[in-house]
């Protein structure tokens, strides 16, 4: 058996590192398209404010994008370093789209945001338009490929457990890219970057009208902001991706434990507005239901049954029992390779053997587990139903509250006259709410997927590596140090980037067009 | 067409090749940058000097760190085994190579952030860090693999690792980490005299002319030593079965101090890649000395092409050699991933690949020319 600690200190490094990339990953998804957009303004009509435009928010660009990178380098090794288990156990299937995000998107963007920054007096204006673009191509892309990984962790289709090589492997990888999940997921996860590139510009903008201060540049960047604004927070509450959650029973495990779902209702099944769950109890209290909802969203149907925790439990229950006859056949095999029986027991079984390794957290050969230990198993698969009741209803609340700060911004600035100045508070005030609901978002796939790593098949306490306790101890103190300054550095150079404005990039180019436009147009103001 | 074409042991052998590919790819693109840093205190004085030597690199290190993210990508698919137990194994190690090139993106971007003296300082200290720390560390790590390393596994085949940090950092293994900085600043001392002009590259030509020599020398001496027999050696005593199962445990393996000179007994002709590793570096010093700069870092590229071909046939059929546990070594007919996997890969690298190097040799030419004092001057802070 694994040492608990063990398990519990290689998460929390992976939950560090993954969410402190996660910071500067989206702001690169969306900033990279924002960007490419101005810029492709800027070639079209010529008016060299869209091209000032471009070149300032790429400065901020800039500055997010090699944080982005820098944390990037530490989640590609972490999986061998800190889950060897798991790198073993997944490797033939997981490490695949890995290496074609780097093969194909990773390289792609890097390659060329060499020359978004050093290439503006090096060719024409629309080949760099198309190098910004590759950029900007090649940072989706990437959000695409690291999201079939981990989509198919929540998710695994096309692949089953070979017993000569004491692993997963892939038998349909046609399946691994379509998965279904992994769509819901990209579709779902590139949208909150775009949300994020928009508040951003959106808030920075908002500081510079209230300063009065580059008003010409700022209103245009608000403008174009508050637009791909409304569309990005549409896209992510539309898409969201609560639609893949009905494919596997754990993901069904997870919608039901964010719902505080203990029983099955009659379809349409009502949502829970408010409560408190109660996990001793297995109720919520003071819960406040609204009739049909939670059938709608969660099944897009009316007749559809969405199972609750309880039935899920005994679902679980009943695999164990299944997987046991594969765990019990896997042993034989390892004893004698030619074992036929054994062979044709566990093909027919093995869907399940993941099941039979939850009941290792409770004793050394699941073939000994106790009735008790297998009921224990079997509820140790529901996940902690008011920390995911509530980070999803925050996540939520948050995006909808993003949508209404985007559409007021759009209604105002449409109109001919003044935009009233509570508007840019507003949207100053709200521009670290993607974030929150971006990190939120990620806790509730990740954690709501526990107990396991990989959906059904592997549990999280057995996938670590053999490490010592003061090594992992170690490397989380010095992540949190050189994350911690780096922080510090990055929003210190953001801050200043900002306080100088779009002045500060005059010496890129020709900027002296721009200090006449914005001569002309203040007095205006 | 391919699955039929290609049978399991022609894909992973295949695969063994690409995997060499990559660590060249990554060691003459990416190796570069890294022997700039490292170089960066001994040939520029200057602040300007030191803008000189960093602009040289500043638009093309990002795309050149990309092999070696695809080199862990692509270890983990091609070679799961591999990635699991390497990395786990040499933890501690591995934290300090990711530390040090953690700090390299940021020194790029944030140096020229700020004029003031310190702030420079200090992340010239971590470009300097950056690049020699990580180039140490690999010539570390290709020291311990071909001595052996302490582990076994499981019958679950769970990789279980039994040596410290320290047993990493024997003198042999430090040995083999002094040829990987020599070489990979010759070849950032190659680079800056084919890019950057006036003082940086005088003083990067006789750096480059001394580190050159000395991995000659060096890697020629590391040849002695296995002749010697001071690494030890591992080899594979069962039959091979080339298209069997992806599970290390069913082989045995016997230690055999002139077993990693075995490959060049049976095909002579191989000798050829070692004795490039030998003359291309001298090659390049005569390249510095003549200032021929062009000639010089493709004899730098030959070269390091050619030591880290010469681990890898050595070697060959193994990858990483387990001194406590022999039987459980990871060679290429059983560390591999799934036939299918290999297969997709194969595939998946065939397509993007070329489209990869296509576009970088673009790029390439659109930033033809050299760097100099003038130039930083003038384009203010649009550059590092």
């Amino acid at each position: 058996m694994t040492n608990p600690l063990l398990v519990e200190l290689s998460r929390l490094q992976f939950a560090l590192t993954a969410m402190y990339h996660f910071l500067f990953v989206p702001l690169t998804l969306g900033l990279s398209v924002l960007v490419a957009m101005m810029e492709t303004v800027y070639v079209m009509t010529g008016r060299t404010v869209w091209r000032d435009m471009t070149k300032f928010w790429g400065l901020l660009f800039g500055i997010n994008f090699v944080l982005g990178v820098a944390t990037g380098i530490t989640m590609e090794f972490e999986f061998g370093m800190n889950w060897a288990f798991y790198s073993h156990y997944v490797g033939d299937i997981f490490g695949a789209p890995l290496a074609i995000e780097g093969l194909m998107a990773f390289f792609l963007e890097a390659t060329f945001v060499g020359l978004f920054f050093f290439g503006w007096d090096r060719m024409s204006p629309r080949a760099h338009l198309a190098v910004t673009w590759m950029v900007a191509l090649g940072s989706n892309l990437s959000a695409l490929w690291i999201l079939i990984a981990n989509g198919w962790m929540q998710n695994p289709v096309g692949a089953v457990f070979n017993p000569d090589t004491m692993r997963m492997e892939v038998t349909d990888f046609v399946a691994v890219l379509f998965n279904p999940t992994a769509q819901a997921k990209f579709v779902h996860t590139v949208s909150a970057g775009y949300v994020c590139g928009a508040a951003f510009v959106l808030g920075v903008s908002a500081f510079y009208i209230l300063q009065g201060r580059y008003i010409e540049f700022a209103k245009r960047s608000f403008v174009i902001a508050a637009a791909f604004g409304v569309a990005a927070a549409s896209s992510v509450i539309v898409l969201g991706d609560e639609s893949g959650y009905t494919i596997t029973d754990n993901q069904k495990m997870k919608l039901a434990a964010m719902e505080a779902m203990w029983q099955t209702e009659p379809a349409p099944a009502s949502f829970t507005a408010f409560g408190i769950p109660d996990m001793q109890a297995h109720v919520t209290h003071f819960a406040i239901e609204i009739p049909w909802v939670m059938g709608l969203i969660g099944t897009r149907s009316i007749d559809q049954q969405i199972p609750g925790i309880f039935d899920l439990v005994k679902r679980a229950e009943g695999r164990i029992a299944n997987g046991l006859l594969a765990y019990d056949a896997l042993e034989k095999l390892k004893k004698n390779h030619a074992d036929a029986a054994a062979r044709t027991a566990f093909a027919t079984t093995r869907a399940d053997l993941g099941y039979a390794l939850l009941l290792k957290r409770y004793v050394d050969n699941p073939l000994q587990a106790t009735p008790e230990q297998v009921r224990d198993a079997a509820w140790s698969t529901v996940p902690s139903v008011p920390s995911l009741f509530f980070t999803f209803r925050f996540m939520v609340l948050f995006g909808f509250a993003l949508l209404a700060v985007f559409l007021v911004s759009l209604w105002y600035t449409m109109r001919e006259a003044e935009a009233p100045r509570w508007l840019f508070w507003l949207a100053l005030s709200t521009f670290p709410l993607p974030w929150l609901a971006a990190e939120l978002g990620w806790f509730v796939a990740e954690f709501g997927r526990q107990p396991w790593i990989i959906d059904g098949v592997l549990p999280t306490f057995l996938a670590t590596s053999e490490l010592g306790i003061t090594d992992l101890v170690l490397t989380i103190v010095g992540f949190t140090a050189v994350y911690g300054v780096l922080a510090v550095i990055e929003t210190g150079l953001m801050l200043q980037a900002i306080k100088k404005g779009p002045d500060a990039v005059g010496d890129m180019g020709s900027f002296g067009e721009f200090a006449k436009a914005r001569a002309v147009i203040t007095p205006a103001e | 067409m391919i699955q039929h074409l290609l049978d399991y042991g022609t894909l992973r052998l295949i695969w063994w090749g690409l995997l060499g590919i990559l660590l060249i790819g990554f060691a003459v693109s990416d190796g570069f940058d890294m022997g700039v840093g490292a170089l960066l205190p001994f040939v520029a004085k200057t602040d300007t000097e030191r803008r000189v030597a960093i602009n040289t690199v500043g638009p093309v290190w990002e795309g050149n760190q990309v092999w070696f993210i695809l080199g862990g990508g692509a270890i983990f698919a091609a070679w799961p085994a591999l990635y699991a137990l390497s990395f786990s194994g040499f933890y501690l190690a591995m934290f300090l190579v990711l530390f040090a090139l953690i700090l390299r993106p940021v020194g790029f971007k944030y140096r020229s952030k700020r004029t003031s003296v310190a702030w420079r300082r200090n992340w010239d200290w971590a470009l300097f860090v950056g690049g020699a720390v990580p180039a140490l560390i690999f010539g570390v790590a290709v020291g311990n693999a071909l001595q052996g390393v302490p582990f076994h596994f499981t019958d679950d085949l769970r990789p279980i690792y039994e040596g410290t940090l320290f047993g990493l950092l024997n003198p042999l293994a430090l040995y083999c980490g002094l040829v990987s900085l020599a070489m990979l600043v010759m070849h950032g001392a190659a680079w800056l005299g084919f890019k950057a002009e006036g003082p940086v590259a005088d003083r990067a030509a006789a750096f480059g002319a001394k580190a050159a020599l000395i991995t000659a020398v060096l890697f020629a001496g590391g040849g002695v030593l296995i002749w010697l027999g001071a690494f030890g050696g591992y080899q594979v005593t069962s039959t091979i079965a080339w298209d069997g199962p992806s599970n290390p445990l069913g082989k045995t393996v016997a230690i055999n101090s002139s077993a990693w000179l075995q490959n060049f007994r049976s095909m002579p002709w191989l000798a050829v890649v070692p004795l490039l590793g030998i003359v291309a570096p001298l090659l390049a010093a005569a390249g510095f000395g003549a200032r021929r700069s062009g000639l010089t870092f493709l004899a730098s590229k030959l070269g390091i092409a050619c030591v880290i071909a010469t681990v890898g046939l050595s070697m060959f059929p193994i990858i990483l050699p387990s001194s406590t546990s022999p039987n459980d070594s990871l060679a290429v007919f059983d560390a591999s991933s799934s036939h299918a996997t290999l297969r997709n890969m194969l595939i998946a690298t065939v397509v993007f690949l070329p489209i990869v190097l296509a576009y970088t040799a673009w790029v390439y030419k659109v930033l033809w020319g050299k760097v100099s004092a003038t130039t930083i001057e003038k384009a203010g802070s649009s550059v590092y």
